[in-house]
């Protein structure tokens, strides 16, 4: 009998998975390295099959969204999933926990940090008063939900966290002056008064990693801003705490007279 | 060349409106109408009289010379006297072979008249039939010339009684397909009268022709020119009564002005307001109004780029100005204005309303093109939407036999697609081979010819010609469900198999995608018998003769990927799940779906695999079919060898559809399946001893018989490299 273990790998390196996750990866007869939902900056390939002693295996969204294989294979031997982050923060993986819950194949979890917990705190903002999250994505198609998400958080004062798209196949990521350049431009189309100018963005590159750069201000401050290499994300603040202006300032160089115009 | 000494004359005639013919020929292959078209260039003056009849001018390349048929049309300004008034006719030239009706539908639209000629020995065919319906269509006035009259004196041998009652009958039959085809007023107006000077006679080889009433003038009759041709007096013949003269009296005479034409056409060949000013201005032919000018074909010269010729319909074009076109979507600077003269061109500062121009420099436009000022291109709605009565139907993979020779070949590919909107040029993702599909073999026999023409003769090989199937349905089914791949999303969609008369409407262009929503329901309802409701839901019409029908109601986030869907849909209709041949007749209903919020969980590479499998789930299950071209093969022979003709039609799963006797000679209808066709014309020339005449044409799609569909779907599997089996239903199911 087999298993399917998901295994997170954190935000940053190999080394962001726990010992439990790393313990499970070293004892599973194979393990397989999702590589389309997320990028970790700091990943070394050959690192990683040192530590868990076994050649890993890179897999594509066509296998994993597929899962035929996987799950074939997880019913027989004990099969390792790395996945960059939580493995269930994002909404990716669900469909094969319950096709393996189907099958009677015995799923295990081993957390990580992700990008929704650590980017608040990052930016020294409260956790708890964000509303729903949105992927900024490539046109085309359009979308517009970015935006009604953004409309409806700052309605009710909550912060937004918006992730940003990525095409790992072709290697292309978001970056913050993109999403930002996109965001407007939905406003320029709905001309509904949710990003003004004076809106401060805080954007946010290779978060939970030694590398992480934070930067807050106006959108088209940001715009031309160089962010670095990926991964990227942004958040729009929305009504500030007076702890959470100190640390803006502190933590992410927010100019101290727009953080108080947003308060 | 001795043109050059009219060319001034002509283009400062050019302005004077009602002294300007616009007119060109119609007819069935090797009826004779280039060497028509020659004589009337050298009744203008434009080549000698001698070579006329064999130069061939109006036929640019040697295979056509060959086979005696003109495969591009190309325009011609002649000058004519009459009555002491110097007349302009721009000559527009089409093809004859019904292979090839898109040249001829825009040839169509650019002039006024059509002289229809008739070889007096075969009589009206088929495809003077297509032609002349065609020409109806498009508002332009037919007249009469019936060619080869000497095959009747010489060959035939027919008393000058026999002749003239073999004439009466084809002219009597000529106006019956008037009274059928033709608008109710114009039923009437438009038959032809030989007594009215509107049918000519004569032979266009020997450059002799005339008109009733050019023979009564001389106190001639109809016997007396007989007599003199079976005398041998042809010469006299040619000097007393020229070809040219004749049927220049008679363009002069019955084919209207621009300004008396375009005030009954345009309304009728120009879907826009009438009377916007743009409406109006076309409709007075105002040579000071908008611009205006529809292209009728684009030739690409090897020195001078794309060449596009139209008619100015209304406005003056400058040398030097700037035209958008509103299929193209782009601005072009106008390098030359000129006028035609069979292959070259005269160059000109402008050119005005009523006129057929050709210009240079514009490298986006396209046949069927609307060109105006860029100021106007909001108010100006473009000329209906081009119909193609044929859809290409054989294809064949090419390649150089040296790769070295792949740039070439490109190139030319590239420029015959520009100016052949029938031939279709595309490359094969998966083999990288280049693909070219036509309107039946011929054609592509003919574009290879061209292909070795302008590659200076570069070494091709070809895969032997495929024929193209179509894949249908026979049920309507549904809802079936599509999940995305990562299967946060389900879309439910229906498949059925659109109604006969909806397939008509999109296939005569009297419905299509991008017209209003309002009036296409409303003809949808009221033809087709649609609800309303369900018609104003239409996404998309397909070339394939599909549609894609969104009946949910206020769905969250349907907007947004509805763009995707439609993509998908274009996609998964161009190659079906049976042989990945397109699918025809079937239209897709969206009825529901469920929709992450977030658009990175429903991006393209989720939503189109959700959609291709409900359509293909619901399009197996529906019994599917897989369609056949069939050709109509229209042929006269002697009744000696019918019998070797028929055992050939039935040999290719052919059927008759008629047979009638005309003297000693059968006139035999039958269709054949176009993949029995290929080496028709070898096997009929030699069971016929060549003595029979024949032309195809596209008739329908039809299904392959039960017995063959299986077999016929593995071979194209296996020519694609596919599995040979096609998939089930179950295998667009997910879990």
């Amino acid at each position: 009998m087999g298993s399917l273990k998901f295994i997170g790998l954190g935000l940053y390196s190999e080394r962001g998975m726990s010992l439990e996750g790393l313990e499970k990866a070293k004892s599973a007869g194979k393990v397989l390295l999702e590589s389309y939902t997320s990028l970790l900056p700091g990943l070394n390939l050959q690192n990683l099959e040192k530590l868990v002693g076994k050649e890993v295996k890179i897999v594509d969204r066509r296998y994993v969204e597929d899962g035929k294989e996987l799950l074939s294979l997880s019913s027989s031997e004990d099969v390792a999933m790395l996945v960059a982050g939580d493995p269930f923060v994002a909404t990716t993986h669900v469909d094969l926990r319950i096709r393996a819950a189907k099958l009677g194949i015995p799923v295990e979890i081993y957390n990580a940090p992700s990008i929704i917990l650590v980017a608040p705190g990052a930016v020294g903002l409260q956790n708890y008063k964000f509303g729903r999250s949105s992927t900024i994505t490539f046109p085309p198609p359009h979308s517009d939900v970015p935006y009604d998400t953004l409309k409806l958080n700052r309605g009710s004062g909550l912060h937004t966290l918006f992730f940003l798209d990525l095409k790992a196949e072709e290697k292309k990521f978001m970056s913050v002056g993109e999403a930002i350049r996109l965001l407007i431009a939905m406003e320029k189309r709905r001309r509904e008064g949710v990003i003004r100018k004076d809106l401060i963005f805080i954007g946010l590159a290779r978060v939970g990693g030694p590398e992480q750069f934070i930067k807050a201000g106006r959108g088209e401050e940001l715009a031309d801003l160089d962010f670095g290499t990926p991964p990227h994300a942004i958040i729009v603040p929305g009504k500030l705490h007076f702890m959470e202006v100190e640390a803006l300032i502190m933590f992410a160089g927010a100019d101290k007279r727009l953080v108080e115009m947003n308060t | 060349m001795p043109k050059y000494k009219q060319t001034e004359e002509i283009i400062k005639l050019m302005s004077n409106k009602v002294n300007i013919r616009n007119c060109g020929t119609l007819a069935h292959v090797d009826h004779g109408k280039t060497t028509l078209s020659d004589s009337l260039l050298a009744g203008a003056g434009l080549i000698s009289p001698k070579i006329a009849a064999l130069a061939l001018a109006l036929d640019y390349v040697e295979i056509e010379q060959l086979r005696q048929m003109t495969v591009k049309a190309a325009n011609v300004s002649l000058l004519h006297e009459r009555n002491g008034q110097s007349y302009v006719i721009n000559l527009v030239d089409t093809p004859g072979h019904v292979d090839f009706t898109g040249h001829v539908t825009r040839s169509l639209r650019v002039m006024d008249g059509g002289i229809c000629v008739v070889d007096s020995v075969e009589g009206l065919m088929t495809q003077t039939e297509t032609v002349l319906r065609q020409g109806m269509e498009e508002k332009v006035r037919p007249l009469l010339y019936i060619n080869k009259i000497d095959r009747l004196i010489k060959e035939l041998r027919l008393s000058p009684q026999e002749v003239e009652n073999r004439l009466l009958k084809i002219i009597q039959d000529f106006n019956a397909m008037i009274e059928t085809y033709a608008d109710p007023e114009f039923k009437e107006k438009w038959k032809v009268n030989p007594n009215k000077g509107q049918v000519a006679f004569g032979s266009a080889l020997h450059k002799w022709g005339f008109t009733l009433p050019i023979i009564a003038a001389k106190k001639m009759k109809f016997a007396d020119i007989i007599n003199a041709y079976t005398k041998g007096e042809i010469e006299g013949l040619q000097k007393e009564f020229p070809l040219d003269t004749a049927i220049l009296d008679m363009v002069v005479d019955h084919i209207p002005n621009p300004v008396d034409a375009q005030k009954y056409r345009i309304p009728k060949i120009w879907k826009g307001d009438i009377n916007s000013p743009i409406g109006q201005a076309m409709n007075n032919c105002d040579e000071k109004g908008p611009l205006v000018i529809c292209v009728n074909k684009v030739i690409v010269d090897a020195h001078a780029g794309p060449v596009v010729t139209g008619r100015v319909f209304s406005g003056t074009i400058h040398e030097g100005e700037t035209v958008y076109g509103l299929m193209c979507k782009t601005e072009g600077r106008v390098q030359q204005v000129s006028l035609y003269m069979g292959p070259y061109r005269e160059i000109t500062p402008e050119m005005a309303a009523g006129n057929i121009v050709a210009i240079l420099g514009l490298e986006n436009v396209r046949s069927g093109e609307t060109l105006v000022r860029p100021a106007d291109k909001e108010m100006m709605s473009p000329f209906e939407k081009m119909k193609y009565i044929s859809d290409p139907v054989v294809t064949m993979a090419i390649e150089p036999k040296f790769s070295r020779d792949l740039p070439k070949l490109i190139d030319s590919l590239h420029k015959m697609a520009i100016e052949d909107p029938t031939l279709t040029v595309k490359i094969n993702q998966e083999t990288g081979e280049y693909l070219i599909a036509g309107m039946g073999s011929l054609h592509l026999e003919i574009a290879l010819w061209d292909l070795k023409q302008r590659t200076g003769g570069i070494e091709i090989t070809t895969t032997p010609p495929i024929v193209v199937y179509r894949e249908s349905l026979t049920k309507a089914l549904g809802p079936f469900e599509g999940k995305s791949p990562n299967k946060h999303n389900r879309l439910y969609a229906s498949v059925a198999p659109l109604s006969e008369q909806t397939v008509k409407l999109i296939q005569d262009g009297t419905i299509y995608e991008d017209m209003d929503t309002k009036e296409r329901a409303r003809i949808l309802r009221e033809q087709a018998s649609w609800e309303t409701d369900e018609a104003r839901g239409i996404w998309a019409i397909d070339s394939f003769v599909n549609m894609f029908v969104d009946a949910t109601k206020g769905l969250q986030y349907i907007r947004e990927i509805k763009d995707t869907l439609v993509q998908a849909f274009r996609l998964d209709v161009a190659e079906g799940p049976l042989a990945r041949e397109p699918i025809r007749g079937m239209k897709v209903t969206m009825n529901d779906a469920t929709v992450h919020e977030d658009p990175a969980h429903r991006g393209p590479a989720q939503i189109m695999p959700a959609i291709r499998d409900a359509i293909f789930c619901g399009f197996l299950s529906a019994n599917p079919v897989l369609l056949e071209p069939i050709m109509k093969l229209d042929m006269k022979v002697p009744q000696d060898y019918l019998g070797g003709v028929t055992r050939i039609v039935a040999g290719k799963r052919g059927r008759i559809i008629s047979l009638d006797q005309a003297g000693d000679v059968m006139h035999l209808i039958s269709e054949i399946p176009v993949s029995e066709t290929f080496d028709m014309s070898d096997e009929l020339r030699s069971a016929t001893a060549g003595k029979a005449f024949w032309g195809t044409e596209f008739a329908r799609w039809s299904p392959v018989p039960q017995s063959l569909t299986a077999e016929t779907i593995r071979k194209i599997r296996e020519r694609k490299g596919l599995s040979p089996e096609p998939p089930k239903p179950e295998e667009f199911m997910s879990m």
